[in-house]
């Protein structure tokens, strides 16, 4: 089991996790994910790791919740454990100087691009960071963007907040005001990355997304997570989550991310309904556990 | 225990013997059975297993045991057995077998033991396989994991990487010989492909357990979670934690496609995820469990193979209410590389056989789900590098079958996570580790390496096989210190 140090919501719906996991803690990189199941019964899901302490050996998620699973996990508090976690998977983004480099971030696709974009900095690339999201209380990790970016950008859909519109639209006024730009690194929902390709690829700018498809095992065995590369199949959880994006076709991704979508309707429902007998089931477990350890094998 | 393999306690004369039928396994009928994710056989009675027993025609030189991968004593125990000491029967087997109630039931026993019986030449060889499964199940429901007596520590430590066949068998004959010896899994459960891969009605979970508790009661320590080559390298284990020698026993592990077009279809299925969703994330048992799975009710499924896999997957599909169920294969049902058990199995169910079949494309409906495979028809040419006849496609026999879901069972692949990651190990062309056949050095000092990875997919038992020769060659190498 691995122990919550600390959780909070940092935006609503969306919670930020401090996990006792001394080995991926000491393996992580930058672009990395994790693989989490909460509960004896629970699904198998990826979560990228925000950023890890190899000495205090944690590392921490962010997660936000949008089927049973997150919304379960996102009802977890301090001192909760998590049944298995298990990483680093993936590879690591590729860190190198490319010169400039824009990094985009949608919802909460930000905490993804976050420790890709201070590793670029650390490089010593000039990071260029758009951050948007739906409306001002979903933008989240303004500040720690700042910190590692030599500009940042921050919109929302309804302008409620910074300016009004697109993370796109930012890229597009860089793009037209001559800005050279070596490199785009872009992770948020699909339809953000997509179109964050189609307006690089015809400024041939390359550009970087990381992809989450339906994954299990996430060490290359099921072939679930398969996205076409070039008209090829290749494995999410192994040979990315990082992708060129202009080799991706994307209609076969939103295609296979809704294959199970009646089934997750249906959990939706069940945790609706159930929140309260879920939580007793994994607290259970993990009182279970500690006596199992308490007990001295 | 006492051996009673000097004399013979069976009445029966030779001739005698070879007039008891064989005795036949207690089953779920076909049709209830195909309805359930219950097991399909459930085992030998007392009385069954002692008449059963007492056909073995205890050869001088018995021939089932030289076909055995990793040699179970089989007269020795089939003795016990008609002498009634089950429990002994037992401790026999175990003695060659950390995992007899694994291998009672998954084992091809026609290519192994039952096939070296010399009954068979004349009559039904004799039921090993249901024998070793009554002793191992006997043993299960009478032992005592408090009384199991832990070997003397060696001082030694071993990590064994993967807890499928090969790394539970290399780690079960390690700890017996007093090393400490740690399991890394990279998923959440223990098992390896008797998890993932075999079916509850095949292979209950359960069973797995206790074959694991009681390797726990030996001393063997596991760790689940744990990707060696991403969570930790090999080398890490060695130089920071401290192993002596590590075992690889990962399996093959990487889905095989077969690169037609469609594959990226919804309803397109690799029979690795297919099992994997269905025996370890327990997809069967949706809602109660959170893993999903199509809706299969009344709808078409196909697999694509002809191994025991391939079965797994469309007797599991048929259990989720499948309307037809086929196995689509290009060869002959006489190369099929599926247990002779469990294609009479899956033909009593009511799956249908398509042999002389492949897919050449799958079919979109128009909303990117699968709607048909397109077919063709194969003769069989010329002996090809495995020694089976090659199938040949006739031009012009092409065909559809409508389908809603497809599952490819055509084996697997290496998968390059350790290679990749483990500086000096030498590999294959096609990506499996190379190591010594005899002794499962690799290339690189106090690393050994087994089963699925070394040899591409193959049995349960002959990767037990290898981890039993593996576990004497680190023995040799802790005690000696020679490489």
């Amino acid at each position: 089991m691995f122990k919550i140090l600390h959780a909070e919501f940092i935006a609503p719906g969306i919670k930020r996790f401090v996990i006792e996991a001394p080995r991926i803690a000491r393996k992580q990189k930058p672009g990395q994910f994790v693989i989490l199941r909460i509960y004896e019964a629970g699904e198998r899901i990826p979560i990228t790791i925000e950023k890890s302490d190899p000495e205090r050996g944690t590392i921490n998620i962010v997660v936000q919740s949008v089927g049973k699973t997150t919304h379960l996990l996102n009802s977890l508090e301090k001192g909760d454990s998590i049944r298995d976690v298990v990483g680093p998977l993936g590879k690591p983004s590729e860190i190198e100087k490319f010169g400039t480099v824009v990094v985009m971030g949608g919802g909460v696709g930000t905490a993804m691009a976050y420790p890709t974009a201070a590793a670029l900095k650390r490089a010593g690339n000039r990071v260029i960071s758009i951050v948007g999201a739906r409306s001002k209380d979903l933008v989240i990790l303004e500040r720690e963007m700042r910190d590692v970016s030599d500009e940042l950008l921050v919109t929302t859909d309804d302008g409620t907040y910074a300016d009004k519109g697109f993370v796109t639209d930012k890229l597009r006024q860089l793009i037209d005001k001559g800005t050279r730009i070596d490199l785009v690194l872009a992770v948020g929902p699909i339809p953000m990355m997509r179109a964050v390709a189609d307006m690089t690829r015809k400024e041939n700018i390359r550009t970087i997304v990381s992809l989450n498809p339906i994954m299990i095992d996430g060490t290359g065995m099921c072939g679930g997570c398969r996205v076409l590369i070039d008209g090829k199949s290749q494995f999410a959880c192994v040979d990315g989550p990082e992708f060129e994006a202009h080799r991706i076709d994307f209609a076969v991704l939103v295609q296979r991310n809704a294959m199970y979508r009646l089934a997750e309707q249906k959990s939706m429902e069940d945790f609706q309904r159930e929140r309260e007998s879920l939580l007793e089931k994994v607290h259970a477990e993990e009182e279970a556990e500690c006596a199992l350890q308490g007990g001295g094998k | 225990m006492s051996s009673t393999a000097t004399k013979s306690l069976n009445p029966l004369t030779l001739k005698e013997r070879m007039k008891v039928p064989r005795q036949a396994m207690l089953e779920q009928p076909p049709l209830l059975r195909a309805a359930n994710f219950k097991e399909v056989n459930l085992g030998y009675s007392e009385e069954l297993a002692r008449q059963e027993a007492l056909r073995c025609l205890e050869c001088a030189k018995p021939t089932c045991i030289d076909t055995c991968p990793v040699g179970v004593k089989v007269k020795e125990f089939v003795q016990l057995i008609v002498a009634g000491d089950f429990m002994g029967a037992a401790a026999k087997i175990r003695e060659d077998n950390v995992l007899p109630a694994i291998t009672g039931r998954v084992c091809p026993q026609e290519d192994h033991c039952e096939g070296g019986c010399l009954m068979g030449k004349k009559v039904h060889p004799l039921g090993i396989g249901y024998l070793e499964r009554f002793a191992a199940d006997y043993e299960q429901r009478h032992m005592d994991l408090s009384q199991i007596r832990k070997a003397e520590r060696t001082g030694k430590k071993v990590a064994i990487v993967g807890s499928g066949p090969s790394g539970l068998t290399a780690a079960g004959d390690l700890v017996q010989k007093g090393h400490k010896v740690r399991v890394f899994e990279a998923l959440h459960e223990l098992g390896g492909v008797l998890v993932y891969g075999i079916p509850e009605f095949r292979l209950p979970k359960q069973i797995i357990r206790e074959q694991i508790d009681y390797m726990r009661a030996m001393g063997v320590e596991f760790e689940t979670n744990v990707v060696v080559g991403k969570t930790v390298t090999i080398n890490e284990l060695m130089e920071e934690e401290g192993y002596d020698a590590v075992f690889i026993g990962t399996g093959a592990g990487a889905p095989q496609f077969m690169g037609i077009p469609g594959e990226h279809l919804n309803g397109v299925y690799s029979a690795n995820e297919f099992l994997t969703r269905i025996n370890l994330m327990h997809a069967y048992e949706f809602p109660n469990y959170d893993e999903p799975m199509l809706d299969f009710r009344g709808k078409d499924v196909a697999v694509i193979g002809g191994g025991n896999t391939a079965l797994d997957a469309i007797r599991s599909a048929l259990r989720l209410g499948a309307g037809k169920a086929y196995v689509l294969y290009r060869r002959s049902e006489a190369e099929m590389p599926a247990r002779i058990e469990e294609v009479k199995h899956a033909k009593q169910e009511g799956i249908e056989f398509h042999m002389l079949t492949a897919p050449i494309e799958f079919l979109p409906d128009g909303n990117g789900w699968l709607s048909a495979a397109r077919c063709i028809h194969m003769q069989l040419g010329e002996p090809d590098a495995s020694g089976r006849r090659r199938p040949v496609p006739m031009g012009g026999s092409e065909f559809d079958v409508t389908l809603s879901v497809a599952v490819i069972a055509i084996g697997t692949n290496a998968n390059p996570l350790i290679q990749t990651t483990t500086p000096g190990l030498a590999t294959n062309k096609r990506n499996y580790i190379e190591a010594d056949l005899e002794t499962q050095r690799t290339s690189r000092k106090g690393v050994f390496a087994g089963g699925d990875i070394v040899t591409g997919s193959a049995t349960v038992i002959l990767a037990m096989g290898a981890g039993r020769r593996a576990a004497k060659s680190i023995h040799e190498y802790l005690t000696t210190g020679v490489w």
